[in-house]
């Protein structure tokens, strides 16, 4: 068993490092890497082994959800780009879209305390439609090498992202 | 005519000999084990022929322990001493069973509860070894040789400490554990085989004590989960109990004997099996008074009264679409799995969310240990290259006490196993030597509706200005869907780091003394720790002591409350003091002290289960 654990996300599944990805290609890819490295493979084997195999088949998993979802993607083509994305830290956002998070909130709010389930799912697919046309701005930064930019747009993401979060969690309180 | 195979001299034909490897379905209500013998799946039968093996063991004085129907008999002569469902026990506090209509005496003990027998007092996890036994003598005498390992089923939304417990078992029966299962991964291989499908396909599972609900997208040698829900407490067993509320608000009954109880719980069980063929049946049973009990029960009416519970199934069935993104109309087929959806009414249920018949074209009793032992075949080595592959979820997040009581996730729910995750934490104070941390399990934003997994401390962090430390804390999941943390403290340059498996076998303390270890320096003050740890386990009995006080003082006469409240007392003093070993000695002699209260207040648990529980379910 030979694996490379310094190899980018973008080398193990034989994909340009880029934003636009071949979708079909990673899932292939993912199952072929699967196929020879997953624990089931080793059952047999010895405990050197065994504890190899978790720990490719672990950094298989996370690279491939990494390079399927369009935001995780894009931070970690920053990160490889030495682009701090400073989620964590930085605030301070454009303020048109702090108003637009706050009409998405007491919309949200709004269809939560009423329980109306019907709203919430017209939400989730409005935000879903923003979130994509997003993803697709921060794909043509990426690709424009303006990084500073795609930086924000990562940041702007994480926040739809959490609204998402919140509608799916108003749907679960409210059905069940 | 065939060929003989002659091999040269000094070379064995070993490489080829086909590995004893077989299946095990530990289920709530029966077991079963299969094997794969010349290419086919087929369970092992005992003497008499019988698959199933019920899932009951009983416990003699005379230490004799006797498995499956000769202790099924027994269990309306002798029902405390007769372990039925074992499973609904396994990696479960008293807490979580205290509502629970069940025969036994319980005693708590960190992390899982024990059982009170006239055999001594057993863990669930040795119960459920007794059972695993018994089926490991079964398949290595049908196979005429040793086992090189199982593949034990498991539900899929069973947590850390139910896996652990699991797996723990089948350690103590002598099994060598190749894989921990989810139930109905089992069954999408058996069925997914059997008739070559493709497409995403739901497993519905219904068993004695357990519901699962799993998503899988079937596609060329590949079985995905794609979502997974369910429901740990939730089985056929609750139908059962349904209806024996129901035949005691028929007959006017109250306060049954354990005999009783049982023998009517037996009833509820032949009713509500005569029921999916038919749609009247009568229930008579003779009381230990002589009260003769007649009722008539229309399937009709038992639908009804158990209409709600079938509605619980629902829920998780809607939930694990939506984890992954899908509607109803995009699944292909629904297999039924577990003897509890033998029940006509949870098959229509069923039916009506998917606008179409569920497939019940399998036995569904027999399903999940024919995929265990296709799997188990698998890891044995005995398939060559035309083997399946298998991407299974975790069922529940994971995820670390935050600030204010809320939870941090760290692991979503329905992440593809293995998988881990690192999260970095440093101090926050200036000379901070140590850090707590408390891992849960579960959906839920606050600590308290969580399932605890395992607390611990990491001690002897060198000084530092706040913020200096850094600590790395790895959550990693392997492909049985347990958990090990390891904590690393890599500021000096000097990485100190030790893998725990949090687990009811281990306690707090004893995590928390790994991890120290680990941590502190050689050449540490051990008598200070040990004084440390006696104070903490003295503490935690005290305050366990003065809640139930609260909640069941009532059940004490004064003399027994003074004797009760001086020896807290002794404790206490004992506490103030420097000796460990006193303390560990007042607060042992504080547990006798509380032992017949202990008792009173399990009874109490029991009999408000058995009669509080019933407006609730109406």
């Amino acid at each position: 068993m030979t694996f490379d654990f310094a190899a980018s996300h973008f080398d193990l599944f034989e994909q340009p490092a880029r934003f636009a990805i071949d979708a079909r290609a990673l899932d292939a890819r993912y199952r072929a890497l699967q196929a020879q490295y997953h624990p089931d493979r080793y059952a047999s084997a010895g405990d050197a082994e065994k504890r190899l195999a978790l720990q490719i088949a672990t950094r298989v998993n996370e690279a491939y959800q990494i390079l399927k979802s369009p935001l995780a993607r894009g931070r970690y083509l920053l990160t490889l780009a030495g682009v701090d994305t400073q989620e964590e830290t930085n605030t301070a956002m454009p303020m048109d879209f702090l108003m637009g998070q706050m009409e998405w909130r007491e919309q949200i709010a709004e269809a939560r305390a009423s329980g109306n389930v019907e709203r919430l799912e017209a939400l989730n697919t409005e935000l879903r439609g923003e979130i994509g046309d997003l993803e697709a701005e921060l794909g043509d930064l990426l690709d424009a090498d303006r990084l500073a930019e795609a930086a924000v747009a990562v940041r702007k993401l994480r926040f739809l992202e959490k609204l998402d979060q919140e509608i799916g969690d108003a749907i679960e309180a409210a059905l069940f | 005519m065939a060929l003989l195979q002659i091999s040269e001299p000094g070379l064995s034909a070993a490489p080829h000999q086909h590995r004893l490897a077989v299946g095990i379905d530990l289920g709530t209500t029966n077991s079963l084990v299969a094997t794969v013998r010349s290419g086919s799946a087929a369970c092992l039968p005992d003497e008499a022929g019988r698959a199933l093996l019920p899932s009951v063991v009983h416990y003699a004085a005379d230490g004799a322990v006797t498995v499956g129907y000769p202790a099924q008999a027994r269990q309306n002569q002798d029902p405390a001493n007769t372990v039925v469902s074992v499973k609904r026990f396994m990696g479960r506090g008293l807490h979580d069973v205290a509502d629970a209509a069940t025969p036994y005496r319980f005693v708590d003990e960190p992390g899982m509860l024990k059982l009170v027998t006239a055999a001594g007092v057993k863990s669930p996890v040795a119960v459920s070894a007794d059972i695993l036994r018994t089926l490991k003598t079964r398949a290595e005498q049908s196979l005429g040789g040793e086992l090189v390992g199982a593949v034990i089923t498991v539900p899929a939304y069973f947590d850390d400490a139910q896996r652990q417990a699991t797996k723990d078992a089948a350690a103590l029966a002598g099994l060598n554990v190749l894989r921990l299962l989810n139930e109905p991964t089992a069954a999408a291989i058996a069925y997914g085989l059997d008739n070559a499908a493709e497409g995403v396909y739901v497993v519905y599972d219904l068993g004695g004590g357990t519901f699962d609900v799993s998503v899988l997208e079937l596609s060329r040698g590949v079985f995905e989960v794609r979502a997974t829900s369910g429901d740990s407490r939730l089985g056929g067993d609750d139908f059962d109990h349904r209806l024996y509320c129901w035949m005691l608000e028929q007959a006017d009954l109250r306060n049954l004997g354990a005999r009783d109880t049982r023998l009517l719980l037996t009833r509820a069980r032949e009713a509500k099996e005569t029921l999916s063929e038919h749609d009247v049946t009568q229930i008579t049973a003779k009381l230990s008074d002589g009260t003769v009990i007649d009722l008539e029960l229309t399937a009709e009416t038992f639908q009804q009264i158990t209409a709600h519970l079938v509605q619980k199934t629902i829920v998780p069935l809607r939930r694990a679409l939506r984890d992954a993104r899908l509607t109803p109309e995009q699944v292909k087929g629904v297999v039924m799995v577990g003897g509890a959806t033998r029940m006509p009414h949870v098959r229509r249920a069923v039916a009506e969310l998917f606008g179409r018949p569920p497939l019940t074209n399998l036995d569904p009793d027999k399903v999940v240990a024919l995929g265990a032992a296709m799997q188990a075949d698998v890891l044995a080595g005995n398939k060559g290259d035309d083997d399946w592959l298998l991407l299974d979820v975790i069922p529940l997040s994971l995820g670390l006490e935050t600030m204010g009581g809320l939870v941090e996730k760290i692991i979503p729910r329905n992440s593809t196993i293995p998988t881990a995750r690192a999260q970095e934490f440093t101090t926050f104070k200036d000379g901070q030597s140590a850090m707590a941390i408390h891992v849960l399990q579960g959906e839920r934003e606050l600590v308290s509706d969580c399932r605890s997994l395992a607390r611990f401390e990491l001690r002897g962090i060198p000084p530092m200005v706040a913020g200096a430390a850094r600590i790395r804390v790895t959550f990693q999941v392997d492909a049985d869907g347990l958990l090990s943390v390891s904590a690393t403290e890599q500021s000096t340059g000097v990485a100190a780091s030790v893998a725990v498996k949090p687990s009811y076998g281990l306690s707090d303390d004893e995590i928390a003394r790994m991890l120290s270890e680990s941590m502190t320096h050689a050449g540490d003050d051990l008598l200070a720790r040990k004084l440390a740890e006696a104070r903490v386990e003295a503490e935690s009995l005290v305050d366990a002591t003065s809640a139930a006080l609260d909640s069941d003082g009532d059940l004490l006469d004064h003399a027994e409350r003074a004797a009760v409240d001086a020896q807290v007392a002794a404790v206490r003093t004992a506490m103030a003091g420097d000796d460990a070993d006193r303390i560990r000695q007042q607060a042992e002699a504080l547990n006798q002290a509380t032992q017949v209260f202990a008792a009173r207040r399990m009874d109490r648990a029991v009999s408000r289960g058995l009669t509080g529980h019933k407006i609730e379910e109406l």
